[in-house]
């Protein structure tokens, strides 16, 4: 892989810039070039957010175009679906299977779909799913289950683990630089 | 600032632009809060020997910074699209009066409305204003066309706008820097009345000053580096600029380009030499069709907005699509999803008020904040919002419109620091031309919406630094509002009643609903013991649930599942607490009539 489209996908509030922004470095520190867009302000109220990340050779488009993303990492199942356009066909997508209903499942207006990842799954896309809330209890801090998810990530992409690992205990406060590590282990196991 | 390597380093375009700012030697910045221009204030008050400062509003924030330029000093005032509307008033005069610092005016434009309430494209302002106007198209070129931007102030004397757009401002990319190309200037005091001073006499003057300036800025137009002719293999060429620009290249890599770096005054004689290098030129921008209107002004046959719209953001699909849909790709169908829009969070003060507004059934002229997302379901209860500061003066029209009957009629909504940008002229407005309107100030002491900024309300400056904290109680009395009350949103039944009360006077009211933020850090940083559901209590009512709070869900029963767990029969479902989410407001346990929820220690 000299080049790709990684999509993230949850809501509002779960981490995606941080594990999106984790990601870049890492791909930065291996010689790519990268570009990054995220959507701020009223969309980060609880609402739908996705941040897309290019990396390759030399990067233009900031925007990831239709039927091109190569991996999705989805924080939250319905997520997973919502940017199906986006998919190329065959492309892998890693969900963490945590649900989070919107307003209108919450308040019985609507149920939330059955069966995701049977729905991708048929349309020859490759699902790695995780319990990443799970796993982040389990290293003893529920706030690392974005890192999980970049652990998950990480196994898909050119970049060797110990560059992640590194660029995590650059980025994150230097008290929490070993759950992060081990959150990150965890992900990355569970993907394997 | 995150480095790369020594020299490289990977920002967004706003961090980019707040590093240009230092290496130009910038020294005084001021602006208001507004998505997509918020964090590049917020970086460069980090870099040393910078005096940044949030402004209550946009056309404060670019006055100082006329002041310091005026001065001597090199500055900036930042502000969203909409910003430069309020900030439009001293841009045009600015322009007559030119610069001793150099002055750039940054408009951060969304196209789309990812955050804001129009799309409005602001290069129309460097036309109308007779100023130069920049276009980044990312965040590498970002800080580069500051540094450019301030040099060009100089020279010309005169501001100069600086435009991104959301994909350029929220864009990470690799940066080249750092460093500073010479020491700022000194500021010293200068007097010119006759070039500062804007009596019709000197004005008359400048204002010939204004048409030598822009035809010495159109000569440089078509010398200037901000402007390339990319060479390429095709017949069809493409003139385009800001973020646009990249999608030409990823959609047509080997084609023809004129990049446009100075959208204004357009470049007349290099538009010409690239009209007369290819068979066809396609103009691709976001919104407006400027530059392609000046292109066929020019006599020069141009595609552009018949095939590309000049609505929301452009992509390279769109471009695909449009010149070459036989290579489009088409992707899988989308599924049909429950919508996922934005909600105010768990905890949040504002939910209360909209909750009882609701009862009173009034209505709403809301403004623009988080507050806003009340008007969807099932709060439902914002009935108008135009723009900053209009939920005070557009209810007032209204009442003077329906007359004296309707004095219990409509209520209007602002967040602090939104009253602090333009609520206040309106509120003395009101009581100056007295309308019996109520107005409820959403006091959650920051502005919340752009990332948690301070306000003169909330008692810090965008530093952090102690700063005096406006009374705005005190003020509404000073204005002449003999009803001023102040509620706790979270307290539901008392709230309603002095909601009601205020609603029924026939002279004009202020109820200052006092919480803070659920997001602030110290509410945060609290004990939170979160509410739960006695379900044995639950009657299915859905009182709670219709607070749309993100923690409370509905469980709906299956056919007979009610009666098989000791409900009655028509129960048709249950609510239920997420624990993890609850930030312990109590709103719900307020409504619920059947003491249904309460505390985790009182559930058992």
């Amino acid at each position: 892989m000299n080049a790709g489209n990684i999509l993230f996908t949850g809501v509002g509030g779960q981490g995606i810039l941080l594990a999106s922004e984790l990601t870049a470095l890492a791909l930065l520190a291996a010689g790519f070039d990268a570009k990054k867009s995220e959507v701020h302000g009223m969309a980060q109220r609880g609402g739908s957010v996705t941040a897309q990340l290019r990396f390759g050779k030399q990067v233009y488009a900031p925007l990831i175009a239709i039927g091109t993303v190569d991996v999705q990492v989805a924080f939250e199942m319905m997520e997973a679906a919502r940017y199906l356009p986006y998919l190329r066909p065959g492309c892998a997508v890693v969900v963490n299977t945590q649900k989070i209903l919107p307003p209108s499942v919450a308040t019985g207006q609507a149920s939330y779909p059955e069966n995701i990842l049977e729905t991708l799954r048929e349309r020859g896309i490759s699902v790695v799913s995780l319990d990443a809330f799970a796993a982040a209890k389990e290293v003893g801090e529920i706030k690392t289950a974005n890192v999980v998810m970049v652990g998950a990530l990480s196994s898909l992409l050119p970049v060797d683990a110990a560059v992640f690992e590194e660029r995590i205990a650059l980025r994150v406060p230097p008290r929490f630089k070993e759950v992060n590590i081990e959150a990150f282990r965890r992900g990355r196991a569970l993907s394997a | 600032m995150t480095h790369i390597t020594e020299d490289k380093l990977w920002l967004s375009g706003n961090e980019a632009i707040a590093l240009g700012a230092y290496e130009a030697g910038i020294t005084v910045a001021s602006g208001y809060p507004g998505t997509p221009s918020t964090e590049i204030l917020e970086t460069l008050s980090t870099y040393e020997g910078v005096y940044c400062e949030w402004a209550p509003n946009e056309k404060v924030g670019l006055e100082v910074a006329i002041g310091a330029s005026l001065a001597g000093a090199r500055a900036m005032a930042t502000m969203k699209h909409v910003g430069v509307n309020v900030a439009a008033d001293p841009l045009f005069t600015a322009s007559y009066i030119g610069v001793r610092g150099g002055l750039v005016l940054i408009t951060a434009d969304d196209p789309e409305m990812h955050s804001s309430q129009n799309e409005q494209d602001n290069r129309n302002y460097a036309l109308a204003a007779k100023v130069p106007m920049i276009e980044p198209s990312d965040p590498a070129e970002a800080k580069l066309m500051m540094i450019e931007a301030v040099r060009l102030s100089e020279e010309l004397d005169t501001p100069v706008m600086l435009r991104i757009t959301s994909r350029v401002a929220h864009v990470k990319g690799v940066v080249a820097g750092m460093w500073r190309q010479q020491p700022p200037p000194t500021p010293a005091l200068e007097k010119n009345p006759a070039k500062m001073v804007m009596l019709p006499a000197m004005a008359r003057k400048r204002r010939q000053a204004v048409e030598e300036r822009m035809i010495a800025a159109k000569a440089l137009a078509d010398e200037t580096i901000l402007n390339r002719i990319e060479r390429g293999e095709e017949k069809r060429g493409f003139i385009t600029g800001g973020v646009s620009y990249l999608y030409v290249k990823e959609a047509f890599p080997n084609a023809p380009v004129l990049k446009i770096g100075l959208t204004w005054p357009l470049p007349d004689k290099l538009i010409r030499e690239f009209a007369a290098m290819v068979d066809e030129i396609v103009v691709v921008e976001e919104l407006d069709p400027f530059i392609e209107r000046h292109v066929k002004s020019l006599g020069i046959a141009c595609r552009g907005q018949d095939i590309i719209p000049n609505r929301g953001e452009l992509n390279t699909d769109i471009l695909v699509n449009a010149l070459t849909p036989e290579r489009a790709e088409r992707g899988f169908a989308a599924l049909d999803l429950p919508p996922r829009p934005p909600n105010m969070c768990p905890g949040c003060p504002h939910r209360g008020v909209f909750h009882n507004l609701k009862r009173l059934k009034v209505f709403v002229s809301g403004d623009i904040g988080c507050y806003t997302l009340g008007a969807l379901p099932p709060l439902s209860s914002m009935d108008a919002s135009v723009c900053m500061g209009a939920s005070v003066t557009v209810a007032h029209g209204m009442m003077k419109a329906l007359g004296a009957g309707a004095h219990d009629k409509v209520v209007s909504v602002i967040g602090d620091s939104t009253f602090c940008h333009s609520g206040i002229t309106g509120l003395v407005n009101t009581v100056y031309n007295n309308s019996a309107a109520t107005l409820v100030i959403l006091d959650n002491r920051i502005t919340a919406m752009t990332g948690h900024q301070e306000n003169p309300a909330s008692g810090r400056t965008l530093k952090g630094e102690a700063a005096h904290q406006l009374d705005i109680e005190g003020l509404c009395r000073a204005v002449g509002v003999k009803h001023v009350f102040v509620i706790n949103p979270h307290d539901i039944d008392a709230s309603y009643e002095t909601l009601k009360e205020a609603i029924a006077l026939t002279e004009p009211s202020v109820v200052i609903a006092k919480a803070p933020c659920a997001l602030l850090p110290a509410m945060r940083k609290r004990r939170i013991v979160p509410y739960s559901t006695r379900q044995k209590n639950c009657v299915g009512c859905m009182s709670c649930v219709r607070l749309g709070c993100p923690a409370i869900s509905w469980t709906p029963f299956a056919a007979g599942e009610a009666e098989r767990r000791g409900y009655k029969a028509k129960q048709k479902g249950l609510s239920k607490i997420d624990e993890t989410m609850c930030n312990d407001c109590g709103q719900c346990a307020a409504v619920c009539k059947f003491q249904a929820i309460s505390h985790r220690e009182e559930t058992k």
